[in-house]
Parts: structure tokens; C-alpha cells; sequence
């Protein structure tokens, strides 16, 4: 069996976020998709990779550009996963702990 | 690092469940459910009004500029301190609808506690709503957020 890359981890980094949010405006070069950032293409060139392993971007050839785009089959199975909702309810527990630690010191 | 809250949503049901352990003594992580003024810090939004007893009721808003751009509200049916509340949830003006929630707070040591929210849905489907919404609203907000820096450039 092939070794699929976890969509959940994709998901989970702040940089492959941003990444899909500027693919969802458009379809991108890797250079202007590097261009957002301040890490080394390299760097970026890593994230797209994972990200198009997880079937979340796809290539397209125009011309003698290589663009991406939204392989819209991987964004219907992403917006099911539970990542962003868990992360929803982890910050919010999180902020409760420190609510309670301070209301905790004040008396 | 291991993740301290956990969500557990079994393929093809209609309801998960959410765990959390807390570097809290229990009486704090029940009180932090109990007490309009701190559940409004850690849940960010308005409380309108919270009847922490059976048979009571809540409200809660959030305002953006003005305009409301969060409303929930339920039913508490049962309320026993430091153990249990049982109170169906409602997000106002989506198609999520009304929820049924069971949250148990227990003790694990005097400075750690547990809180276990069962969370059931009308439908499979209803569930799926829910969990997109954190989804989309990220996404959603990235682009509004890119829309200002384009919209400043022009």
C-alpha cells in the first residue's frame, strides 16, 4: 500500500493555510506563491510539495509556466476533517485555563 | 506534543465527543462554566444572559462593528455542580440547528480535572456543517484579509 501523507498534518501548518487561501483566489506559480513569504523558496517549495501529495493542490502546464491551483476533489474531503474545529475548541480551553489561573492568584 | 484537547467523530454518526484535561482543580473548570462574567472571557463572546440551574436558560451574541455576527442560545435540563450539565445549544441563523450537549467535569488529582462534552446532532449531516464551519470561516477570513491589503494597494 502506498504511504499517503496525513491531511490532517497539511492542514494543521499556518503556512499550508495561507498557501491554500491565496490558491483559492487564484491559480499560482510557485514563485508567486513564494513571493508572500519570508522563507526561502525552498522552504515553500516543501509545503507546495506536501500539499499537492495530500491531493489538496493540483498542477496545471500553461505554457512554459507551471501553475497551481485547487484539486477540488481534496478540498470537499479537507472540509470534513475536524482539524480547524478541534484547533477551535483547543484555543478555547486553552484561554479558560488562563482565565481560571488568574481569577485563581487574584483572591 | 501531544494535543491536549481531543475530538472524537466516528464515521456515519450523528455525534461526537470532545475531551479535554485541565491544570485546573475541578471547582475552577466548573466554575468557568457556571459564571457568566468568566465564561465570557474564554468563550469570546457576549453573554446576554445564563440561568445556571435546571430549567434555566442562555444567550450569547457577539458584535463586529456593530453588527451581530454571533447568537447562540439553549435550554439547561439538568445542572448538578462540579459533576454534570446537560443543555441543548443553538447557533442562531445557520442550518447546524439545535444540539444536544452533555458535559461531565471530573477530578483527576486536586490540581487536574477533566472535562468530557457529548455532542449529538439531529444528522449525520448536521454534524458535517459543524465541523466545516471552522473550515470555511479560516479560509474566509484569510481571503477578507487579503481582499483589505489588495483593496489598500489600489
Amino acid at each position: 500500500m502506498k504511504l499517503r501523507r496525513d491531511v490532517f498534518q497539511a492542514i494543521a501548518d499556518p503556512t499550508r493555510r495561507t498557501i491554500i487561501s491565496l490558491i483559492a483566489l487564484q491559480a499560482l506559480t510557485p514563485t508567486a506563491i513564494a513571493e508572500n513569504f519570508d522563507y526561502s523558496r525552498q522552504t515553500i517549495s516543501k509545503h507546495i510539495q506536501i500539499l499537492t501529495e495530500c491531493e489538496i493542490l493540483e498542477q496545471e502546464q500553461k505554457g512554459r509556466e507551471i501553475y497551481y491551483q485547487l484539486n477540488p476533489k481534496g478540498m470537499r474531503e479537507i472540509a470534513e476533517f475536524i482539524e480547524p474545529f478541534r484547533k477551535m475548541w483547543d484555543d478555547r480551553f486553552n484561554k479558560l485555563e488562563t482565565v481560571m489561573k488568574k481569577h485563581q492568584s487574584k483572591k | 506534543m501531544e494535543q491536549k484537547t481531543k475530538i472524537i467523530a466516528e464515521e456515519g454518526k450523528q455525534e461526537l465527543t470532545i475531551t479535554r484535561e485541565f491544570d485546573l482543580p475541578l471547582k475552577l473548570l466548573f466554575k468557568a462554566h457556571q459564571e457568566p462574567e468568566l465564561l465570557e472571557q474564554w468563550m469570546g463572546t457576549k453573554v446576554l444572559k445564563l440561568e445556571s440551574k435546571k430549567h434555566g436558560s442562555y444567550a450569547f451574541e457577539t458584535t463586529h462593528n456593530g453588527n451581530v455576527v454571533f447568537r447562540a442560545n439553549g435550554t439547561i435540563h439538568e445542572f448538578i455542580p462540579e459533576q454534570k450539565i446537560i443543555r441543548t445549544f443553538e447557533m442562531e441563523n445557520t442550518k447546524i440547528g439545535v444540539q444536544l450537549e452533555f458535559l461531565e467535569f471530573e477530578k483527576i488529582t486536586d490540581s487536574t480535572s477533566r472535562l468530557t462534552m457529548q455532542v449529538i446532532y439531529r444528522s449525520v449531516e448536521h454534524r458535517a456543517i459543524q465541523l466545516k464551519m471552522p473550515f470555511e470561516y479560516g479560509i474566509n477570513m484569510a481571503h477578507n484579509k487579503l481582499q483589505e491589503i489588495l483593496s489598500s494597494l489600489k
